[in-house]
C-alpha cells in the first residue's frame, strides 16, 4: 500500500549569520490513509519545521534543500504555484499552535472561511455563508450564526482553536497537520479541543499529523508515533509498540520522565542534558552525548559514526545498540 | 465605541483654542505696527494720525490683549475673519476661492503619493532585498532629500521647457495642475512607500498570513486582502501627517506653478504685513489639518475592529 | 563578594564608551555611512575653509560676464549679475551648516528642557506642557514656520527661530517619552535611593542616558530643518540676497530655467546633494546605534 503522504529524506535548513541551521535532516514518515500520526519531540528537534516542509510553508531564511515530499502521489516539491494553492487547505490544512495570533485580526472569522470556500470550490456567497455558519455549529462555537461577524480578539484561545479547525476541515481535506495544537491552551481546554480533532477526523477520514511533545495526547489519540530529535526520526512505530516497548534511549528516556497517573512515582526521571545547539552538533549519533545506554555499554561507534534508519518488526530505529543487538 | 469618538472630539477643543491663540499673536506680537507703516508717507501727517486712530480703533488695537483675543475669537466663531489691511477687501471673498484651489492641489497630489507610495512599497516588501527593493528605496531616499522646489523646476525645465508638454505658467485648468500635483505627490510619497515597506515587512511575518497561506489563498489575495488591511493602520498614520505637509508643501509648489491657492496668497501678505490675510490662511489651513486628522482617527475604528473595544 | 558589587555597578552606571568605539567602528565600515559621511565632510571643510578656497568674490559682480554657461573658468557657471555660482555655492555652505545647527539647538535646548519638565515635573507641568505640544503639532509644519516669520518678519535669523521652534515639539514628545521610561529603570532606582535631588536625577542621570536617541533623532532632523530653512529662503522669508543661501538663490530660479538652467540646477544640486549626504550618513548612525545591533 503506498502512503498518503510520504516524507523521504527531507533536509530543511536555515541560512544564519552563524552558518547553516539544519532544522530537519534527512528526516522520513509516511502518513496512511485516515491514521492519526503522532510527531514527538523536545522543542528544537525540528518536529514543527518538518511539519511547515510539508505544505512548503517554510519562510525565509528557511528552505528545503532535499528529499522528496509525495501526496497521493505527486511531488509536491516540483508543484508550481497553482498547484501548490490548490493543494493546501483542500486536500491538506494545517492548524497552529497560537490560534488567536493565527486568525487575521482585521477581518471576521467568517470571512476567513468563506474566503477559503470560495477559493477552492464555485459556490456562492449565500452558500458559503451558510456552510460557514454550519462549520462554526460543528466545532462547538455556540450562537454561531451571530459569531459570525466577530473577530479573533473576541475569541478565547480555545474558541479561536476551534475556528481554526473549522477552517482546517471545511473542504474535508484528506490529511490535517496539526503543530502543537493545545500547547498554548488552558489544561481545561485542551481536552476538549484533543477530543473535537480526533472525532471530526474520524468522521471525515482525514488522516491526523498530530505535532506535540505532550506523550499524553499522543498515547490518547495517535495509531502510529514517530520520535524527533535534533532534526531527525530516531523512532517510528505503532503506539502500542513505542508505550511497551520503546526501542531507542531517547524514547526511553521521555516515557520515564512522563508521570503515569495512578503509580506514584518515587522520582522522575528527566533525560540529563539538553539538545544540542546546531552549531556543535554531535559528529556520529546526535544523542549519544545524552544517552545512557552507550555510557553503561560503553559504546564507541555512537560517536564515530551516524547510525542509519533500521527497520524493526513494527517500525524503525536509528541506534546503534540496536543494531549491534540484531 | 461612541466613547472614542467623544473623547476624539473633546480633545480637540483645547486644540483649536491653541491654534486661535497662535494666529491672534499673529496680529498682536507684530512688532512694527502695520497700521501706521502702511500709510507712513502716503497722506499728511494730520490725516494719518486720524485715519490710525480710525483704524486702530476698527482692529480693537487699543483694548487690552485678553479683550482682542476674546473680540477675535468671537468673530471667527461668526466667520468674520475681517478685512484685508492692504486691499480692505473681506478676507473670506479673497481667500474663498483660493481655499478651494489649495485643496484641489493638495488632494491630487495626495491622491499621486498614495498611488505610488503604497505600490512601490509594496512591491518592495514582497520582492525584499531584490533589485525592485533595492531600486525603489534608493529612489525614495533621493524623494525624501529632494527640496520640492527644485524637483518642481527640474519638472519645468524637462515638460514645459524642453519637452513643452505642458504649460509653464497655471492657468487654474487641469493641464495646469499636472505638474504641481505631481511634484508635490512624488516628495510626499518616498515617506509613505518606507511606511509602506517596513509595516509590510512587519505583517507579511505574522502568524496569520502562514495561516492564509495553508488555506491555498493565492498570493495576490494574501498581499492585498490579509496583509494590506493591516499595514494600512501605520500607512494611515503616516497619510494623516503627510496631509499636513502636503498642505504646507502646497504653499511652496503654489508659488513655484503659480497655481493660485491660499499659499501663494499667504506668502505675499506675510512680504506685505498684511496680517489679516496672512492670520485667516493659517488658521484656515491649520483648521482643516485638524479636522483632517479627526476623520483619519475616526476612520481607524472602522479599519480596525480592535479599537472599538478597548478602553 | 566584591565580584557581585562590581557586576551591579556596571548595571547601574550603563558603560558607554566601548560601544562607542565598537559603534564608529561599524560606522566607518557602512557603505552609505562612508558615501554620507564623504558628503557631510566635505561640506564642513567648505563651511570651515572660508574665502581663501573660493575661485572668485561670491558677492562681487561682474555685468560683461551674465549668465555664462559652466566653463573651465566659472565651473557652474555665472549668475543674472555675474557672480561666480561655484564661490556662492562653496560658500553658501557655512550657511546650510550654521542654520543647521542653530534651528536645531533651538529646537533641542527647548525641547530638552519642555520633555523632562514634562516627564518628571509632576502632573500639572505634563499636562500644560503637553498641551502646548499639541498645539504646535497641529499645525502643518510649514505652516507653523509661516505663522513665526509672520509674527517676527522675514530675515535668516527669523529663518532660523522659525525653524527651530517648528523642531521643538518633536524633541519634547521624545525626551518625555524617554524619560517616562526610564523613571522606574533601575539605575535611577538606585539614585534615588542614593538620596540624589529630583532634578539632579532629571538632568544629570536620566539627560545623559536618552543621549543616544536624541543623536538619532538629531541625525534626520537636522536635514529636515536645513530643507525647511531653504524653503523659506526660497519663498523670500529667510535668508535675504545677495547672501549666497541655496534657497536664497533660487527665489528669482523660474525667470532662468528657459535661459540659464545651471542657475537653478547649482544651489538645487547642492541643496539635494547635501541633503541626501546627511540621511545617507543619518540612515548608517541608526543603524549602528541601534540598541539592537549593538547587543551583536
Amino acid at each position: 500500500m503506498t502512503a498518503l503522504l510520504e516524507i523521504e529524506n527531507l533536509q530543511t535548513h536555515f541560512k544564519t549569520e552563524g552558518g547553516v541551521v539544519r532544522a530537519v535532516d534527512g528526516v522520513d514518515l509516511k502518513v496512511n490513509e485516515g491514521e492519526v500520526l503522532g510527531i514527538v519531540g523536545e522543542s528544537g528537534s525540528g518536529k514543527t519545521v518538518t511539519a511547515l516542509s510539508a505544505l512548503r510553508l517554510v519562510d525565509e531564511p528557511g528552505k528545503i534543500v532535499g528529499g522528496s515530499i509525495r501526496y497521493d502521489g505527486r511531488d509536491v516539491l516540483s508543484m508550481n504555484k497553482k498547484e501548490l494553492t490548490q493543494l493546501r487547505g483542500d486536500r491538506i490544512s494545517m492548524i497552529f499552535q497560537q490560534p488567536r495570533v493565527c486568525l487575521n485580526p482585521v477581518i471576521s472569522i467568517g470571512r476567513q472561511i468563506t474566503e477559503l470556500l470560495k477559493q477552492h470550490r464555485d459556490i456562492s456567497s449565500k452558500e458559503a455563508r451558510n456552510t460557514a455558519i454550519s462549520l462554526l455549529n460543528s466545532v462547538g462555537i455556540p450562537d454561531a450564526e451571530k459569531r459570525f461577524s466577530a473577530y479573533a480578539h473576541e475569541l478565547s484561545g480555545g474558541q479561536a482553536q476551534r475556528v481554526m479547525i473549522a477552517i482546517a476541515l471545511a473542504l474535508k481535506p484528506r490529511v490535517l497537520i496539526a503543530d502543537e495544537p493545545t500547547t498554548a491552551l488552558d489544561v481545561t481546554i485542551q481536552a476538549q479541543i484533543i477530543e473535537l480533532l480526533r472525532e471530526l477526523c474520524r468522521e471525515m477520514g482525514t488522516a491526523l499529523v498530530l505535532v506535540t511533545h505532550d506523550l499524553g495526547v499522543v498515547a490518547e489519540l495517535a495509531d502510529r508515533v514517530a520520535v524527533m530529535y535534533a532534526g531527525q526520526v530516531v523512532e517510528e512505530t505503532d503506539v502500542e509498540t513505542l508505550f511497551s516497548n520503546p526501542q531507542h534511549p531517547y524514547t526511553q528516556g521521555l516515557l520515564s520522565s512522563m508521570p503515569v497517573l495512578g503509580q506514584r512515582a518515587e522520582r522522575l526521571t528527566a533525560i540529563p542534558g539538553t539538545v544540542p545547539k546546531p552549531s556543535d552538533m554531535p559528529p556520529a549519533c546526535r544523542f549519544a552525548p545524552r544517552c545512557k545506554t552507550r555510557i553503561s555499554l560503553g559504546m564507541d561507534i555512537c560517536n564515530q559514526e551516524p547510525p542509519q534508519l533500521l527497520r524493526t518488526a513494527k517500525g524503525s530505529v536509528r541506534c546503534w545498540a540496536i543494531e549491534g543487538a540484531s | 465605541m461612541a466613547n472614542y469618538v467623544i473623547r476624539r472630539l473633546l480633545m480637540i477643543i483645547p486644540i483649536i483654542f491653541g491654534i486661535l491663540f497662535l494666529t491672534f499673536l499673529i496680529k498682536a506680537l507684530i512688532p512694527t505696527d502695520a497700521v501706521s507703516a502702511l500709510f507712513s508717507g502716503t497722506v499728511s501727517e494730520d490725516k494719518a494720525a486720524e485715519a490710525i486712530a480710525q483704524i486702530r480703533e476698527k482692529y480693537h488695537l487699543d483694548l487690552p490683549w485678553y479683550r482682542q483675543f476674546g473680540i477675535y475669537v468671537w468673530d471667527v466663531m461668526h466667520l468674520d475673519l475681517g478685512e484685508s489691511v492692504r486691499t480692505r477687501q473681506p478676507v473670506i471673498d479673497e481667500i474663498g476661492f483660493r481655499y478651494v484651489n489649495t485643496l484641489i492641489l493638495a488632494f491630487s497630489a495626495l491622491i499621486v503619493a498614495i498611488v505610488v507610495g503604497l505600490v512601490t512599497g509594496m512591491l518592495s516588501a514582497y520582492f525584499k532585498n531584490t533589485w525592485i527593493d533595492v531600486t525603489s528605496m534608493s529612489v525614495g531616499m533621493m524623494g525624501i532629500s529632494m527640496p520640492a522646489f527644485f524637483l518642481g523646476f527640474v519638472l519645468i525645465f524637462i515638460f514645459s521647457v524642453q519637452l513643452r508638454w505642458l504649460p509653464v505658467i497655471g492657468r487654474g485648468d487641469f493641464q495646469s495642475l499636472i505638474l504641481p500635483a505631481l511634484t508635490l505627490g512624488f516628495i510626499e510619497a518616498a515617506a509613505l512607500s518606507r511606511v509602506t515597506r517596513s509595516s509590510m515587512l512587519d505583517v507579511l511575518s505574522r502568524e496569520y498570513i502562514r495561516t492564509a497561506r495553508a488555506k491555498g489563498m493565492s498570493e495576490s489575495y494574501i498581499l492585498f486582502r490579509h496583509a494590506l488591511p493591516n499595514a494600512f493602520l501605520s500607512i494611515l498614520t503616516m497619510i494623516g501627517l503627510q496631509i499636513g505637509n502636503l498642505l504646507g508643501g502646497a504653499f511652496i509648489i503654489e508659488v513655484i506653478f503659480g497655481w493660485h491657492g491660499i499659499g501663494e496668497l499667504a506668502v505675499k501678505a506675510i512680504q506685505w504685513r498684511d496680517f489679516t490675510i496672512t492670520q485667516a490662511v493659517i488658521l484656515v489651513s491649520a483648521g482643516t489639518y485638524v479636522f483632517v486628522n479627526l476623520i483619519v482617527d475616526l476612520l481607524y475604528t472602522w479599519v480596525d475592529p480592535r479599537i472599538s473595544y478597548e478602553e | 563578594m566584591t565580584d557581585m558589587i562590581l557586576e551591579e555597578q556596571q548595571t547601574f552606571g550603563k558603560p558607554t564608551g566601548s560601544n562607542f568605539a565598537r559603534a564608529m567602528r561599524r560606522l566607518l565600515r557602512h557603505r552609505s555611512g562612508q558615501v554620507g559621511g564623504g558628503v557631510v565632510l566635505v561640506l564642513v571643510f567648505c563651511a570651515l575653509a572660508g574665502e581663501s578656497i573660493l575661485p572668485y568674490d561670491p558677492l562681487s559682480i561682474d555685468p560683461i560676464n551674465r549668465l555664462k554657461p559652466p566653463s573651465a573658468e566659472h565651473f557652474f557657471g555665472t549668475d543674472e549679475l555675474g557672480r561666480d555660482l561655484f564661490s556662492r555655492i562653496l560658500y553658501g555652505s557655512r550657511y546650510t551648516l550654521m542654520i543647521g545647527l542653530v534651528s536645531t539647538v533651538i529646537a533641542a535646548t527647548f525641547g530638552i528642557t519642555m520633555g523632562l519638565l514634562a516627564g518628571g515635573g509632576g502632573k500639572w507641568a505634563d499636562m500644560l506642557i503637553m498641551r502646548v505640544v499639541d498645539v504646535l503639532l497641529a499645525f502643518p509644519y510649514i505652516l507653523l514656520l509661516l505663522a513665526v516669520v509672520a509674527i517676527l518678519g522675514p530675515s535668516l535669523w527669523t529663518a532660523m527661530i522659525a525653524v527651530g521652534v517648528g523642531g521643538m515639539p518633536g524633541y519634547a514628545r521624545l525626551i518625555r517619552g524617554e524619560v517616562l521610561a526610564q523613571k522606574d529603570a533601575e539605575y535611577v532606582e538606585a539614585m534615588r535611593a542614593l538620596g540624589a535631588s529630583h532634578l539632579r536625577i532629571l538632568f544629570g542621570t536620566i539627560l545623559p542616558n536618552v543621549l543616544p536617541q536624541m543623536v538619532i533623532y538629531a541625525s534626520f532632523t537636522i536635514p529636515l530643518a536645513i530643507l525647511a530653512a531653504a524653503a523659506l529662503s526660497f519663498l523670500g522669508l529667510g535668508a535675504q540676497p545677495p547672501i549666497p543661501e541655496w534657497g536664497a538663490m533660487l527665489v528669482d530660479a523660474r525667470t532662468f530655467l528657459r535661459t540659464a538652467w545651471w542657475v537653478v540646477a547649482a544651489p538645487g544640486m547642492a541643496i539635494f546633494v547635501s541633503i541626501l549626504g546627511m540621511n545617507l550618513f543619518g540612515n548608517a548612525l541608526r543603524d549602528v546605534l541601534d540598541p539592537k545591533e549593538m547587543s551583536k
